[in-house]
């Protein structure tokens, strides 16, 4: 149990490039953060520099107080669940659980206690003389798990461990690990480029673009108001639908009313609905219904813009708008449709996209 | 149904195989029949015919006691030649291993002595250790060290074993270091982070998943040390002094080629023959079911 504190963490690689740019993130004892961001990003160096597997450039890891920096990554007390599960395989399920209890010379008897104890939870009782090879895939990702817990450590540290799973196992996995944490009340970092993953196992969000952190907070925070165009293109799927405010200022009510400074309007798929009546300082865009998706609950539907000059490359443009609909019911394809949003639903951000401007 | 093709041919498959097979029965199986049915026969003084004398050779080679000081030679020099050799190459290969600054130079380099025929090796430490001559004796020497290779059997030992190791260790790093750049990365981090120190990580977790390597290289080696050390012992000591680096295979030679004893040489070969198929043998039936993973 351990707060996690980073302070201005950078990491220059030796050739100058920089793949972490200054990060600030403070965990609480016992949250769950997430670090998510598309591949590149630097969220894996970032677990691994608090893993102590990665060198610190500058700036500082505090973990439950203690300045980490310069301590090698046995003496963190964390422990890390690997993408590739990083299992021994010359030794079987208990000894890969027992290995690093042997190694802090914990007397056998409690060894076994607590490979028990955990084999119990991650339901791997009838396993434990087993081979990794001779498991499964969720299995072997249970046994990380183990290990983890094992060591009762301080901080867990996950570096995408769902991502080499089945999209079924990966949800059941998911609630798992989520129930584990709440369980053992251990502080988290979980590493994910999978934004849903990220929405529903995190406490603390962290979304990472370029060595850089685009946004911190709670997930429906970050959902409901992204800072950067980025995140709002990132967290959430569909993504938000980003359009110049160029072409539709004049019908947001009172052109003045927007800050001057906005470029970029954004509204999620989900916040359109069908009608003719565009609403009081709202958005109302007219669509030519290109294709239609039905996932059963809902259905999205993509539609060419017709207020402004489009053309007929199959590839979403900006000009291609996604609009989310309740149900099965669904206009044709190359229908006209009038997609309105309502003043509230609208997000406005600075033409760079780097700032969020108040609607 | 299982679509396979069938060929009807009765021909083509015996075609196919038989480049192989003429190898093999050429340069192996004749060559090794003719030592057992040499090892059979005695020949006379001058070569022109030659007698069958049953087991007369064996009977023979096993009465002489410079046959068992043979093998008591051979005995100390694999086992010397072969764990040096595999323990150097182990910890050149887990020093390679690691990033540093011209790695690759460093490794293409330890590949080159492998290239170095047996014979030119061997010349190359004849005079580098050379008791008048050899830049390095010299100092040894001066260092008052009474070193010659060329008179005290022990010296000549450390002479031949030294240029059979330096010859092997190239090819045996070169297979160290695949098997350690074969160990995915992360199992030793986690390793790491579960408190295991450089030391302790490798003799529980490196050291283990190298063991097919390790397998591999020791029967390469063993054979090896028997037969292909050969002309470094030839080129250094020629066997001497008194006997003392006459190693099994150096035996044969000496006894067939220069003594003129076809039929006793014969005999040894077959010994020999028969010492390394058992090895071998041993080796996969034991060894192997050791080897994890």
């Amino acid at each position: 149990m351990a707060n996690v504190t980073l302070r201005n963490v950078r990491k220059v690689y030796p050739g100058g490039f920089e793949a972490i740019k200054g990060i600030d993130i403070e965990v609480g004892d016992g949250q769950f953060c997430v670090l998510v961001g598309p591949s590149g990003c630097g969220k894996s160096t970032l677990l691994r520099m608090v893993a102590g597997l990665e060198t610190i450039s500058s700036g500082e890891i505090d973990i439950g107080g203690r300045i980490v920096n310069a301590i090698e990554p046995a003496e963190r007390d964390i422990a890390m669940v690997f993408q590739n599960y990083a299992l021994y395989p010359h030794m079987s399920v208990y000894n890969n659980m027992a290995y690093g209890l042997r190694n802090r010379r914990i007397p056998e008897s409690e060894i076994k206690t607590r490979v028990e104890d955990a084999a119990r939870i991650l339901e791997l009782g009838t396993m434990l003389e087993r081979k990794p090879r001779q498991l499964s895939g969720g299995q072997r990702q249970r046994v990380a798990m183990g290990r983890a817990i094992v060591r009762q450590p301080k901080v867990f540290l996950f570096d995408e461990p769902l991502s080499n799973l089945d999209a079924k196992l990966r949800i059941a996995m998911r609630v798992e690990i989520r129930k584990l944490q709440r369980r053992l009340n251990t502080t988290a970092i979980y590493v994910t480029h999978d934004q849903l993953e990220a929405m529903t196992l995190a406490d603390i969000l962290v979304v990472m673009n370029g060595g850089r952190v685009e946004q911190i907070g709670n997930p429906l925070e970050i959902y409901q108001k992204p800072a950067t165009t980025f995140v709002a293109s990132f967290i959430g799927a569909p993504p938000m639908n980003l359009m110049p405010i160029e072409g539709v200022r004049a019908q947001l009510l009172g052109a003045d009313a927007v800050p001057a400074a906005a470029g970029q309007l954004g509204i999620r798929p989900e916040d359109f609905e069908l009608g003719d009546t565009v609403p009081a300082g709202g958005i109302g865009l007219d669509l030519r219904v290109d294709a239609i998706e039905h996932v059963g609950a809902e259905t999205y539907v993509y539609g060419a813009r017709q207020d402004v000059g489009h053309t007929d490359s199959l590839s979403a443009t900006a000009n291609d708008v996604i609009v989310r609909l309740p149900g099965v019911a669904s206009p044709q394809i190359g229908t006209r449709i009038r997609a309105v949003a309502a003043r509230a639903k609208l997000h406005l951000f600075s033409a760079d996209g780097r700032q969020r401007l108040s609607v | 149904m299982e679509k396979s093709v069938v060929f009807n041919g009765k021909l083509l498959p015996y075609l196919l195989l038989a480049p192989q097979l003429a190898i093999t029965l050429i340069f192996f199986y004749w060559p090794a029949s003719q030592a057992i049915w040499q090892s059979f026969l005695r020949e006379d003084a001058f070569g022109l015919n030659s007698e069958f004398v049953g087991l007369e050779n064996y009977q023979a080679l096993f009465a002489q006691p410079e046959y068992y000081t043979a093998i008591g030679i051979t005995v100390v020099f694999s086992s010397l030649v072969t764990v040096l050799s595999l323990g150097v190459a182990l910890l050149f290969a887990t020093q390679a291993d690691k990033n540093l600054k011209g790695g690759s130079v460093y490794k293409t380099l330890m590949i080159w002595p492998y290239a170095v025929a047996p014979a030119i090796a061997g010349v190359l430490w004849f005079f580098i250790f050379h008791p008048t001559l050899g830049t390095l004796a010299r100092p040894l020497r001066a260092m008052g060290f009474d070193w010659n290779p060329m008179l005290n059997g022990t010296h000549a030992m450390i002479l031949v074993v030294m240029a059979a190791v330096w010859k092997q260790v190239a090819y045996n790093f070169l297979f160290f270091l695949a098997g350690l750049q074969a160990i995915p990365k992360s199992v030793i981090e986690a390793g790491a982070i579960d408190g295991a120190g450089p030391l302790r990580r490798f003799w529980t977790i490196i050291f283990p998943l190298l063991s097919p390597t390790t397998f591999f290289l020791l029967v390469v080696n063993i054979v090896y040390v028997f037969f292909e050390t050969f002309g470094i012992i030839d080129a250094v000591t020629s066997g001497g002094p008194a006997g003392s680096t006459t190693t099994m295979v150096y035996k044969v030679f000496a006894d067939g080629r220069l003594g003129g004893d076809l039929g006793g040489s014969a005999a040894q070969s077959v010994v020999l023959m028969v010492i390394v198929i058992a090895l071998t043998a041993i080796q996969f039936r034991y060894v192997e079911r050791k080897v994890q993973y």
